[in-house]
């Protein structure tokens, strides 16, 4: 009952303490760990942005310098020039060793016939009109077109542009190697899962990227929703792993430049932050928990300590009380109880010396007369002795201070009891420390003290058994134990062994008055007696007394 | 045993009747009385030996009180103190005041006799000191006997 209680209430201090230290902790843990994974993820952001943007106007100004030199090369020849072969073989080695990139250069009439053509396949003689660019190139004067597969299975794509002389419109086309603008864009290919790419509208890749998908494939990109500028979109990976796509609109709009990081990779900082933090408030977390268990332990085993302490005070207190009261009630007891035990006696004793008388000497029942007499006084003896007892202590409410060896009383109550000792068979060990100082006490009340623990101790054991005495100094106190090798007592009367009337002895044989007078001759000493006693194995009575330095006279 | 005279005073009338009775059939003169005034009316009238004296009588006259109006009285008489539980510093001080010696109550009638005896044998001994005291006085001056004799009358 009192250890659930003491349980409930270490459980209870442990879990508020708790609660109120590891909640700010966590909660500040999780602040600012979404705080800076804000701030990181931002920062990737911001970071993918600029490559992207960066990457577009690399693509952007590779395109812008093709169409430039195309541009150059058809305003600065007259058709007539450039549909001569050899001219145009010329103006191609010169692009090619200015820009590069160039596969193939053609040109072809308004009608959409292929004129003059340099470059490895048979292109010549072909007619275009059909086909929907040159429709473009005619209206807008530039036309790129998207990336296709050529002949060679390279991917290729064409920039077509318009040349107005006068009225006489032609167009210039040159087939260009997307495999260099490849190389740029994959310069940003950068980390474990960086990757750049090129989509249409359609989101048909435009150069190849390098995970997942071919080139002129289509990707699972949603172009649309990129929008103007660069924006940057997040996805989840085929196996679930955050990515970042940055797109930003380059050729017109008519393709997507894409940059694309896992998300994961870009965060080892941020996690192995995150894992340093929740390791140090883990650790913190644990040496919370241990203190907290720790200092709560200790509180509540002080507690417990102090509450058992008040406890057994408390019970002393009672105690004393109680033989206090007790002691109050005896005494009237005793006055109440002596007048007529006098007169009783008296009268027996009248009615005994008058049986002497000559008259009753003849009675047939003298001798139960006599007898009835006897018993009468025993009893009334009896009666008298209990009534002693208790006038016992209170006659010995002021104890009479004079010099005394403790030694030498606990030496004379051996040799007043040595006989009755010897008789039982019992053996008495003395053992009295040489060094007790003489002390000023009561001499006879703590002659009655010792005579009552050295008899009890002998009718507790019977007969055959060992009694020892020791007398030992011990700070400002002198402690006498009486031990007995007899039965011991039980814990329940242990506790009553002190009351006045309790006694273990059969009716009639103890008054139950010994120890009750011994502790309050004690307590009136400022001393004290405790017993220590286990069934079956003997009993121990600690009497301390303290030491009072007799005045010199 | 000599012939002695004991005056037994105590507030329980059936003790008192009682122990009278009993010493008078051990050949004591025990005269009785349940209060302190009325046993000194008895000592001015009558000499006692010995004085049995309950320290404790409620109403009346004290034992601590009839002691010292008895050793007024007569100053050679032993007084032997009854004493309940609460009255041995009572009894101390009756002893300072010159009585012989107290009894616990209950009393057993033999310690009573022994102290009785006791008590006798001291006064008869201061008894026989006067004696002697005197008749050295009346052999030096024999005639202060009729003096005596006048201090008797009185």
């Amino acid at each position: 009952m009192k250890t659930s209680l003491y349980t409930g209430l270490q459980r209870k201090i442990i879990l508020i303490t708790l609660l109120v230290s590891l909640a700010p902790l966590i909660v500040l843990g999780a602040t600012i760990y979404c705080q800076f994974a804000r701030m990181y993820g931002d920062k990737i952001t911001q970071q993918i942005t600029y490559r992207s943007r960066g990457l577009s106007e690399a693509v952007e100004l590779f395109l812008k310098e093709r169409i430039a030199i195309l541009c150059s090369m058809a305003d600065t020849h007259h058709f007539n020039e450039i549909i001569n072969e050899t001219n145009l073989s010329r103006i191609f080695e010169i692009m090619n060793s200015r820009a590069g990139a160039f596969v193939d250069l053609g040109v072809i009439d308004s009608n959409g016939q292929h004129l003059a053509y340099i470059g490895p396949y048979d292109l010549k003689g072909l007619n275009y009109y059909q086909q929907p660019w040159f429709g473009e190139v005619l209206t807008k004067g530039v036309y790129i077109s998207d990336v296709y597969m050529g002949y060679r299975k390279l991917p290729h794509f064409i920039i077509a542009v318009r040349r107005q002389e006068k009225d006489h419109i032609w167009i210039l086309r040159a087939t260009i190697d997307s495999g260099v603008f490849e190389g740029i864009v994959k310069a940003a290919q950068v980390g474990k899962t960086g990757d750049a790419f090129i989509v249409d509208k359609n989101g048909a890749y435009q150069t190849q990227p390098r995970f997942e998908g071919k080139i002129l494939t289509k990707s699972n990109l949603e172009t649309n929703s990129f929008g103007g500028g660069t924006t940057v979109v997040e996805k989840k990976s085929g196996q679930g792993k955050q990515v970042l796509f940055a797109g930003t609109w380059i050729n017109h709009g008519k393709w997507l430049l894409v940059i694309r990081q896992g998300v994961t990779e870009e965060m080892t900082g941020l996690f192995s932050t995150r894992d340093m933090e929740i390791a140090i408030i883990l650790s913190g977390i644990l040496a919370i928990i241990l203190m907290t268990v720790f200092t709560t332990r200790m509180t509540i085993s002080r507690l417990r300590d102090a509450d058992l302490k008040a406890a057994e005070l408390n019970a002393q207190l009672m105690q004393s009380d109680k033989l206090a009261a007790l002691g109050k009630m005896a005494a009237g007891i005793a006055h109440e109880i002596n007048n007529p035990l006098q007169i009783i006696i008296q009268k027996t004793g009248w009615m005994e010396d008058l049986l002497d008388e000559e008259e009753f000497r003849k009675s047939a029942n003298l001798d139960e007369f006599r007898d009835s007499i006897k018993k009468i006084e025993g009893h009334v003896e009896r009666a008298r002795k209990v009534v002693h007892g208790m006038l016992g202590f209170a006659r010995k409410m002021e104890p009479h201070l004079e010099d005394v060896d403790v030694n030498a009383i606990i030496n004379q109550a051996l040799d007043l009891l040595g006989n009755y000792a010897r008789i039982n068979n019992i053996t008495i060990k003395p053992d009295l420390s040489p060094e007790l100082p003489i002390i000023a006490a009561d001499g006879s009340q703590l002659q009655q003290v010792f005579m009552n623990l050295i008899s009890n101790a002998i009718d507790a054991i019977g007969s055959d058994g060992v009694i020892e005495v020791n007398s030992l100094r011990v700070g400002p106190q002198i402690h006498i134990e009486v031990s007995d090798n007899g039965p011991g007592i039980s814990e329940e009367k242990q506790k009553k062994i002190f009351d006045p009337f309790f006694t273990t002895k059969e009716t009639g044989k103890g008054t139950g008055l010994g120890l009750w007078v011994t502790h309050n001759i004690l307590e009136k000493m400022g001393g004290s007696i405790n017993i220590r006693s286990q069934e079956g194995k003997g009993t121990t009575f600690t009497v301390q007394i303290p030491i009072l330095i007799p005045e010199k006279k | 045993m000599n012939y002695f005279r004991v005056l037994v005073v105590d507030d329980e009338e059936d003790f008192l009747e009682t122990i009278v009775k009993r010493l008078g059939k051990r050949g004591i003169d025990a005269a009785g009385s349940a209060s302190g005034e009325k046993a000194l009316e008895l000592m001015r009238e009558k000499l006692f030996d010995v004085v049995l004296l309950d320290i404790k009588m409620p109403g009346g006259m004290d034992g601590i009180e009839a002691l010292r109006e008895m050793k007024k009285i007569a100053p050679l008489t032993e007084v032997i103190l009854l004493t309940g539980h609460a009255s041995v510093e009572s009894s101390i001080e009756g002893m300072k005041l010159g009585a012989f010696d107290y009894l616990l109550k209950p009393i057993n009638l033999e310690d009573l006799l022994t102290k009785l005896a006791q008590a006798f044998e001291k006064k008869d001994g201061q008894d026989q000191k006067i004696r002697s005291a005197k008749i050295k006085e009346l052999m030096r001056f024999p005639a202060r006997v009729f003096q005596q004799e006048k201090d008797e009358e009185k």
